[in-house]
């Protein structure tokens, strides 16, 4: 690779280079200023995330590019991903600083970490061969058990890294063994000549190495029947970790599984078009009724996170042809709200700042705290899919998604799935209305509740604006070869 | 003022003044008594604000014209559009809503005594959402304005309502969700295979009519559960007794036309064929539905649950009207939804007037009312009798020009049907009776008083209503009838 080649590529890996270095420049300044400085690292951590999620969009280029020798690839799609993770990590760091302070665990190396993840992040949305996914992954999971565990002193964040990693490092493994089946099988790791492949001379191989990608990927993605330790890492995780996880990670996940899906094997959609139908149906079962039994708001939506990538998985299911906007949309308008979720939770304090997390704690929410209470149930309508909020408008692009590439019963499944979840979204609500107060509620601090307000307007006012966030997923859409 | 887009305006003001009560509560925080007095009088105005704007549309409203008139038309998102218009039906309804608004109001004032500000507030919004549905002309708008109202219906039933408040939230909510999802994918199909979501272009794009039938299924699970139709209507009973009496009120005045709105504007039109193969079972249903929650109206101890259930049987005159699919039929529907929104909600005033005296709304816990309330008992007269369909009333009216449609079609199905009439006529006469005639026996009803000038002004406009529409039905009748025809004569023209 000769240095003109080499400097071109670099040209469209800005956002990743800003990640890396400044990634990089925290960490010194971390260890030179010693523990003090975490809020200010913090801070320069955000900036440097938004930064990364501008200069995404900026050098997102018209037509797709690869770069370095194809195994990447640049577009509108993983541009779009690119900017809706950013912001919803730059909003998973702001809330994590109350928390940690308070804690007495804040160290410089948490947004750093996050930073890194976001990397890891960035190149599963640009993957465009099997070495780029699995860098990609294991980079982001790295960093993600690690904020897992971020509460050392706790068992239960112990115990829930380690879980995390347990499982984590056998859904990579089974990764990466898929792909060293599909590289034995096409001779080649690139999205491009595999799709060429599976199209030309298929084989038992390549499809089995295609299935264990896949089931890799699902794990990632926590979508049933790879979704036992979500419940689990949710709930044990800090709670900032917590909101880390639920947004970005899913993000990247399934643009991942979208491009794997459509981009490798896009020509063959028979090939996984079942498997991720199944996968879709049993998540949005999972996610609907196990959820309907939890105490713990975090369980809860670990359970509500499993049914909305079910809901995710149908998009993929339509196809390329019409499921990429429908994912773009719904995936990102998801990972806004849930961001939003986990900063109510993390204002939910009582007086000595201890966290509730029982769903009977927030009983009087909407006499003690108002505002909270009405934040909380925009985001909690919203995520329930119910109009005019912006949770509706993903919702029915993927209706129409379904429509179009011929899975209706997917939709109608979905039907059913939804009205299950809205009546554990409605509890919710209904604790917080209806109920006496059980418990005096202190509220979040005030970067804390910076968070929670900024993703609340823009998850409300996105309902007017719809037009331009599905302007952009559309434009994101424009990825068929 | 004259280039204002007035429909936009009549939606957003309620919305606009939701939001100014909610930031004025919010400043003042450490005076509540003034927050809740500046909701109520900003409610108040705003509401009769509305009602003045939508009267203000009546001299440029051309009757004669079948079209949408007052258009207005912005992109949205994708293909849909945000499209408002009203036709001679939808503008009726729009009056509907914004006249009953006020009296809600004014019907809340003294009966509500925590979170007052939130009260109101919700009540704009619920006003804006519901006049949202009778303009919007783009189906997908239509949905959002549809499903929207469950949200603050949801909370003034579960914060405000009675007892058993939550079970009947939830019964709400969840029964109505589940139609519309069904309802939702409907939609996404009729705007992939039209590739337009507005209504209008819709009426014209001719469906397949294998699909039709599903589609129409699908329409039919949200209107039906909306209606409601036996035998899904069971929701409606448990939400009327729990919620507070303006909530009553909305959800007997407005929110069950919204199904019948829907059959008119979306199932009828738009799906001609299966609407015609579907008829017989929407006659059926309709007459189980007068027959059954007739008899059932009879047996109830609650006086509230009694109206309710008679709201069942008065909106199985809607969809037989609806589906006799000829001009008779349909007009006779809709002046059956414009008169029952009359006058059930006056009959959910009036309970409301005694239950906020005495806290109970068991029949057995009244008698010989007339005695000490003699004006309440003259009110309460009219209206039982507008019920009960007499001639002179509203009521009287649409039983009788549904039952002509249907007669044009099926006699079987109108000699059923109009047994209802007297049916009703047994069950309200004898809740008169009961509540009203004998001696007072129930020694807390000693003292009891007669309506207040508050009260009185609330039920003036009702009373002349319903009369005017008894005498005159041809104010209403002119001015849906090129709507009505127009929706017939689309109906017909797709077998042609």
């Amino acid at each position: 690779m000769d240095i003109t080649t080499l400097s071109n590529d670099l040209k469209h890996m800005i956002p990743e280079l800003i990640l890396a270095l400044g990634a990089m420049s925290a960490v010194l300044a971390g260890a030179f200023m010693g523990a003090k400085s975490s809020k200010w690292i913090s801070y320069f951590c955000v900036l440097l995330l938004l930064a990364a999620g501008y200069s995404a969009v900026r050098c997102a280029p018209l037509e797709p590019v690869e770069i370095f020798r194809s195994s990447l690839i640049i577009d509108n799609f993983g541009g779009f991903a690119k900017l809706i993770i950013a912001l919803t990590s730059a909003a998973a760091v702001l809330l994590s600083i109350d928390y940690l302070t308070e804690r007495k665990i804040d160290k410089p190396e948490y947004p750093v970490l996050a930073v890194l993840a976001v990397l890891g992040m960035y190149i599963m949305a640009s993957a465009h061969d099997l070495i780029a996914i699995y860098m990609g992954v294991e980079l982001q999971s790295l960093a993600l058990y690690v904020l897992a565990s971020y509460a050392r002193d706790s068992a239960k964040s112990t115990e829930a890294g380690l879980k995390y990693f347990v499982l984590g490092a056998l859904s990579s493994g089974i990764l990466l063994y898929g792909a060293s089946l599909i590289y034995g099988f096409t001779g080649s790791v690139n999205f491009t000549n595999i799709g060429n492949s599976a199209l030309n001379n298929p084989s038992v191989g390549l499809t089995f190495g295609m299935v264990f990608v896949l089931s890799g990927l699902a794990f990632k993605m926590s979508v049933a029947p790879f979704h036992m330790w979500t419940p689990d890492v949710y709930e044990g995780s800090p709670t900032p970790s917590t909101a880390f996880f639920a947004a970005a990670p899913k993000m990247a996940a399934a643009i991942l599984l979208a491009r794997f899906c459509f981009d490798a094997f896009g020509d063959v959609p028979n090939l996984w078009k079942d498997i991720i139908a199944i996968m879709a149906v049993l998540s949005m079962f999972v996610g609907a009724i196990f959820a309907l039994q939890q105490t713990n708001v975090k369980r809860l939506f670990a359970y509500s996170s499993i049914a909305n990538m079910g809901y995710a998985l149908v998009a993929i299911a339509a196809g390329r042809e019409h499921g990429v906007t429908a994912l773009l949309l719904f995936v990102s308008i998801y990972a806004i709200s849930s961001v939003g979720l986990f900063g109510v939770l993390l204002s939910m304090r009582d007086n000595e700042g201890k966290a509730l997390e029982k769903l009977s704690d927030f009983s009087g929410l909407s006499r003690q705290r108002p505002m909270l209470a009405v934040a909380l149930t925009v985001l909690l309508f919203s995520i329930a899919g119910i109009p005019p909020l912006a949770g509706f408008f993903g919702k029915f692009e993927v209706f129409i998604a379904a429509v179009n590439g011929q899975v209706v019963p997917l939709a109608l499944v979905l039907v059913i799935a939804s009205v299950i979840s809205a009546f554990y979204y409605l509890r919710i609500i209904k604790i917080v209305w209806f109920d006496e107060a059980k418990k005096s509620i202190a509220g979040g601090l005030a970067t804390t509740r910076f968070s929670v307000a900024g993703t609340t307007l823009v998850l409300a006012a996105l309902t007017p604006f719809i037009g331009l966030l599905y302007a952009a997923a559309k434009l994101g859409g424009n990825f068929i070869k | 003022m004259d280039n204002l887009p007035i429909l936009s305006s009549i939606i957003w003001l309620p919305v606009i003044d939701a939001v100014a009560i909610l930031a004025f509560a919010g400043f003042n925080k450490n005076n509540p008594e003034r927050a809740s007095g500046f909701a109520k009088i900003q409610a108040l105005i705003v509401t009769i604000l509305t009602l003045l704007l939508s009267i203000k549309m009546v001299p440029d409203f051309d009757v004669s014209n079948p079209a949408m008139q007052f258009q207005e038309n912005i992109p949205w998102y994708g293909m849909v559009h945000y499209a408002l218009g009203v036709d001679g039906i939808s503008y009726l309804f729009v009056l509907l809503t914004a006249f009953l608004m006020p009296l809600c109001i004014i019907a809340s004032w003294k009966s509500i005594d925590k979170r007052v500000v939130e009260y109101f507030a919700a009540f704009l919004l619920l006003e804006s959402l519901m006049i949202g549905v009778f303009c919007a002309t783009d189906l997908v708008l239509f949905y959002v304005y549809f499903e929207a109202g469950l949200i603050p219906m949801y909370l003034i039933i579960g914060i405000w309502g009675g007892k058993n408040r939550v079970y009947a939230a939830y019964k709400f909510f969840l029964y109505t969700l589940l139609g519309s999802l069904f309802m939702l994918v409907a939609v996404a199909y009729m705007a992939v295979t039209a590739k337009t979501t507005f209504i209008p272009d819709l009426h014209k794009f001719a469906f397949d009519p294998a699909i039709q039938n599903l589609l129409w299924l699908a329409f039919f699970a949200s209107f039906a559960v909306k209606m409601p139709m036996w035998p899904v209507h069971t929701w409606l009973p448990d939400a009327h007794v729990e919620a507070p009496t303006a909530g009553s009120v909305i959800l007997a005045g407005v929110l069950l036309k919204m199904g019948g709105y829907g059959f008119l504007r979306i199932s009828v039109p738009m799906l001609p064929f299966a609407s015609d193969y579907f008829a017989p079972l929407v006659f059926v249903l309709s007459i189980i539905a007068i027959i059954y929650t007739s008899l059932v109206a009879f047996r109830q101890t609650d006086i509230k649950k009694l109206i309710a259930y008679s709201s069942v049987a008065h909106m199985g005159f809607v969809t037989m009207g609806i589906f006799a699919l000829n001009a008779a039929g349909v007009q006779g529907a809709v002046f059956q939804m414009l008169s029952h929104g009359i006058i059930s909600s006056a009959l959910f005033l009036c309970v409301g007037v005694i239950y906020d005296r005495m806290h109970s709304r068991e029949i057995a816990f009244y008698g010989g009312l007339v005695n000490r309330m003699p004006f309440y008992a003259a009110v309460f007269m009219l209206f039982t009798l507008g019920n009960v369909g007499l001639p002179g009333t509203s009521g009287f009216i649409g039983e009788v020009l549904s039952l002509q449609g249907a007669f044009l079609v099926d006699r079987i199905t109108a000699i059923f049907a109009a047994s209802g009439v007297i049916l009703s006529a047994v069950y309200m006469l004898t809740l008169y009776r009961k509540v009203m005639f004998g001696p007072i026996t129930n020694p807390k009803l000693a003292d009891i008083s007669d309506m207040s000038l508050r009260e009185i002004a609330i039920f003036m406009p009702l009373v002349i209503g319903a009369l005017i529409l008894g005498f005159m039905p041809s104010l209403v009748l002119d001015g849906t009838n090129s709507a009505a025809l127009n929706l017939v004569n689309q109906f017909h023209a797709a077998f042609r």
